[in-house]
């Protein structure tokens, strides 16, 4: 029979994928020489499992490679070996090597065994350096005995009083013995006691048999006979002899430990560049799975049965509808409604997921790069448990590594640095999330040196980003690092300037709907701040008019609305408009203008642009102006990209309930179309 | 046909073990850690074998056997030790709590099957 493997495979690269992290978890643990037991344990397990799994689905580079590294753990577990910064290092550099042998194989490549085997050579000194045992092991060559004519094997078997009490039977093995060859037996009960004395749970008989070669069968080899015995060999007497002419040399089988013996070959392997993290690449192509909650399931299904039964109530006041019923009618319409929000909720909700999972690999960069660039670095993470959606999280994976990378590179200085400016030695890059409103916040603080704006300003002008003469406030002139080929750094290292800026980070960010920001203290440190939007699926939106089509505004952009009061505009050069609200000058904009919708361009006409809309989009206000406000809904979000094309202040499109067509306004789209608006009649 | 209590807290592993049985016409039951197979034993019963996974997190493979040889209808039942381990120490350690046999990692559907005929009427 034969059974494809394949669909487990992907499940075991997850646990295995998972088993990593916990092993990393544990290991950053106990960096400081401390051998927690549970955490050795918790560590060894993972180890084990991959060992097991990897060696029953054919990934035998992975098996071997474990094989060696668990045999150091067990020696952690046994006491037998402390946990120094050497071995932790060297165990988290084979979690590495797994992973990426790991991901190899999910990719369908040949893995790399070189660095594997380099590796295995390391942890096996390590090994041997501590307990010469594992060098005595091997050696045995098989002794190959010389080939004689067997005819068959005898084996005398009388299991022990006990041997039923494990679950094994006698009759089958003695059946098994007859499968391999033609078989005569005796059975031997001396030992049966009279039927009174007789303890049903006991085994009196002893058996003797013969099996022959049979001739159109290979010959019995000794192991088969063995391996029928194993679990009984402690729970029997058993004596199993060759029958032939003359007596065969014995041959040992050869324990599966494989012991290099070289023990000189130091070629110390570069550390390798950064903290290589294979598994961020892994799966893109692969359809991914998420582990829900089940409680989660089951409210789930709770709140379908609750639909069920609105449904089964609609469906029946509908069967014999009388004007009467309307109350009812509205009743369960309401239901229905109520039920539909909490359904979407809930399914929102099972793609959610603890921003741990993107948090959970910093422990492992910071202790590595910190090495790397003799700081003395400490993470805190804050709000781990903060939700978001897996799309949005998987997303700002590799611009937070960016961000992080920056801080402890550029952001914190080293300890002499420190020091000196009479802060403590140890630097602390901070990462903090949290919701604010309808938007998930990310933080990445440090307490180093701060952005120098001074430097900055001539490192923007040397680049040809802005002018000497432009007068720019602070957060513009720190908004310049996420500028396309700007940095700072006056020698590009290998951690976090590989040609790549701050704005790749920031073009990641924004294509998911957010926005990034940038506070700083000179001295003092530097705040990162990234603003997403919960999730990417579903918008809480103002529905409004303008020029007379039906626009969905993010709800969360919305500062307030309110009447144009003619007195409150004032007209710049050309066409621009200025709204004075309250003490500061809003630039206004008109949609229908904006999107070349109305007919008659008069603005002055009293049914147009009678409301203004205030947003705000990254600390940067407009005033959008409307003809009407509709209702507020949520709306799905439909892309316009896949569908049609990008569209400058479009995020997308969603379908009303009436089957109409709206369009998403998207606000830094906007607020960037008004500014080159602006712009370009200033240029006139 | 038999009916299979299965406990890993391998998904991987413990859905390739029970979808194997299950093809070849085995009822299966799977739990995925030894305090869960416990649980399972102690409210069904009919097991005709039982294969668990040694090193699981909340109860480890040779405690659940020593804990199912307590119950009455399972003293005789077949159980068998997943593991990984090539060395004697554990397969006795097992034995010694009770456990039939073992089946050593790595394993392919095939084995499993032939190994399991070794308990099975």
């Amino acid at each position: 029979m034969s059974i494809d493997l394949e669909q487990f495979k992907q499940i075991f690269f997850e646990e295995s994928f998972e088993g990593l992290e916990t092993m990393e978890t544990g290991l950053l643990s106990m960096k400081d020489g401390e051998t927690d037991l549970d955490i050795v344990n918790d560590i060894f397990r993972a180890a084990h499992s991959i060992k097991g799994g990897s060696a029953t689905f054919g990934f035998n580079a992975v098996a071997s490679f474990t094989h060696v590294m668990e045999g150091l753990l067990d020696e952690m577990r046994e006491g037998k070996r402390q946990a120094d910064p050497d071995v932790i290092n060297i165990l988290l550099e084979s979690v590495d090597e797994i992973s990426s042998l790991m991901t190899a194989y999910q990719n369908q490549e040949e893995p790399n065994v070189e660095q594997a085997q380099l590796l295995q050579k390391k942890l096996e000194n390590i090994f041997s350096a501590g307990d010469d045992e594992a060098g005595g092991v091997n050696t045995s060559t098989a002794d190959q005995g010389e080939e004689n004519r067997c005819l068959g094997w005898h084996v005398e078997f009388a299991p022990h009083d006990n041997l039923l009490l494990t679950g094994n039977d006698p009759l089958l093995m003695l059946a098994e013995l007859g499968y391999l060859g033609e078989m005569s037996m005796q059975m031997h009960d001396e030992k049966l006691p009279a039927f009174a004395d007789m303890d049903p749970e006991v085994c009196y008989l002893k058996w003797i048999v013969d099996v022959l070669n049979a001739t159109d069968h290979d010959p019995i080899e000794e192991e088969q006979i063995t391996e029928i015995f194993e679990w009984v060999e402690d729970e029997c007497d058993l004596n199993i002899t060759g029958i032939y002419p003359e007596r065969k040399s014995e041959d040992r089988r050869l324990g599966d430990r494989r012991i290099e013996s070289e023990q000189t070959d130091r070629r110390q392997a570069d550390r390798r560049e950064g903290a290589r993290r294979p598994t961020d690449k892994a799966a893109t192509a692969q359809p991914t799975n998420i582990r829900v909650d089940t409680n989660r399931i089951d409210a789930l299904i709770d709140m379908v049965g609750e639909l069920v039964i609105t449904q089964s109530m609609l469906g029946q006041l509908g069967e014999d509808f009388e004007i009467s019923k309307l109350g009812r009618l509205r009743e369960g319409l309401e239901e229905l409604q109520r039920n539909s929000r909490e359904i979407q909720e809930a399914v929102m909700k099972v793609r959610m997921q603890p921003i741990s999972f993107a948090f959970n690999r910093f422990p492992r960069m910071v202790h590595d790069l910190s090495q790397k660039l003799d700081k003395k670095i400490r993470l805190e993470l804050v709000g781990e448990d903060t939700e978001m959606d897996k799309t949005v999280m998987e997303k700002i994976n590799d611009p937070l590594v960016h961000l992080v990378r920056n801080s402890l590179d550029h952001g914190l200085e080293g300890p002499e640095e420190r020091l000196a400016a009479g802060k403590d030695e140890e630097g602390t890059v901070c990462l903090k999330a949290f919701h604010q409103g309808g938007s998930i916040v990310v933080e990445v603080s440090d307490d180093g040196r701060g952005l120098d704006r001074d430097r900055l300003f001539a490192k923007g002008v040397e680049r040809g980003l802005i002018k000497e003469t432009d007068v720019l406030s602070d957060e513009q002139v720190y908004m310049l690092l996420f500028a396309a080929g700007f940095s700072t750094a006056e020698q590009l290292s290998d951690i976090s300037g590989r040609g790549v800026g701050l704005d790749v980070v920031r073009r990641n960010i924004e294509s998911l709907g957010g926005n990034t920001d940038v506070r700083s203290t000179l001295g003092e440190g530097t705040v990162f701040t990234i603003r997403l939007p919960l999730t990417l699926a579903v918008l809480d939106g103002q529905l409004l008019k303008a020029g007379g089509q039906t626009y969905v505004l993010p709800l969360n952009a919305i500062i307030e609305s309110l009447q144009v009061d003619a007195a409150s505009v004032s007209t710049l050069a050309g066409d621009t408009k200025m709204y004075l609200l309250r003490d500061a000058y809003i630039p206004m904009i008109s949609l229908s203008m904006l999107f070349g919708t109305t007919l008659s361009p008069s603005s002055d006409s009293n049914k147009t642009d009678t409301l203004l809309i205030i947003v705000e989009w990254a600390d940067k206000c407009i005033g959008l102006l409307v003809d009407e406000l509709l209702g507020q809904q949520q709306v799905v979000i439909k892309s316009l990209e896949t569908n049609y094309q990008r569209v400058a202040g479009l995020s997308g499109a969603t379908i009303l309930g009436d089957g109409t067509v709206s369009l998403i306004l998207d606000i830094s789209g906007l607020i960037e179309m008004s500014a080159k608006v602006h712009e370009g009649i200033a240029q006139q | 046909m038999a009916k299979v209590l299965i406990a890993d807290d391998m998904a991987s592993m413990r859905k390739m073990v029970a979808f194997t049985l299950e093809s070849s016409g085995h009822e299966v039951v799977q739990a995925d850690d030894g305090d869960v197979a416990l649980k399972i034993a102690q409210q069904q019963s009919g097991f005709d074998l039982v294969i668990t996974d040694v090193n699981m997190p909340n109860m480890d493979g040779i405690t659940l056997t020593q804990e199912l040889r307590a119950i009455p209808a399972l003293k005789f039942t077949p159980i068998l030790l997943l593991t990984t381990e090539a060395g004697k120490e554990k397969k006795m350690e097992g034995k010694a709590a009770g456990a039939t046999g073992w089946l050593v990692k790595p394993f392919d559907p095939d084995k499993l099957l032939m190994t399991i005929k070794k308990v099975l009427r």
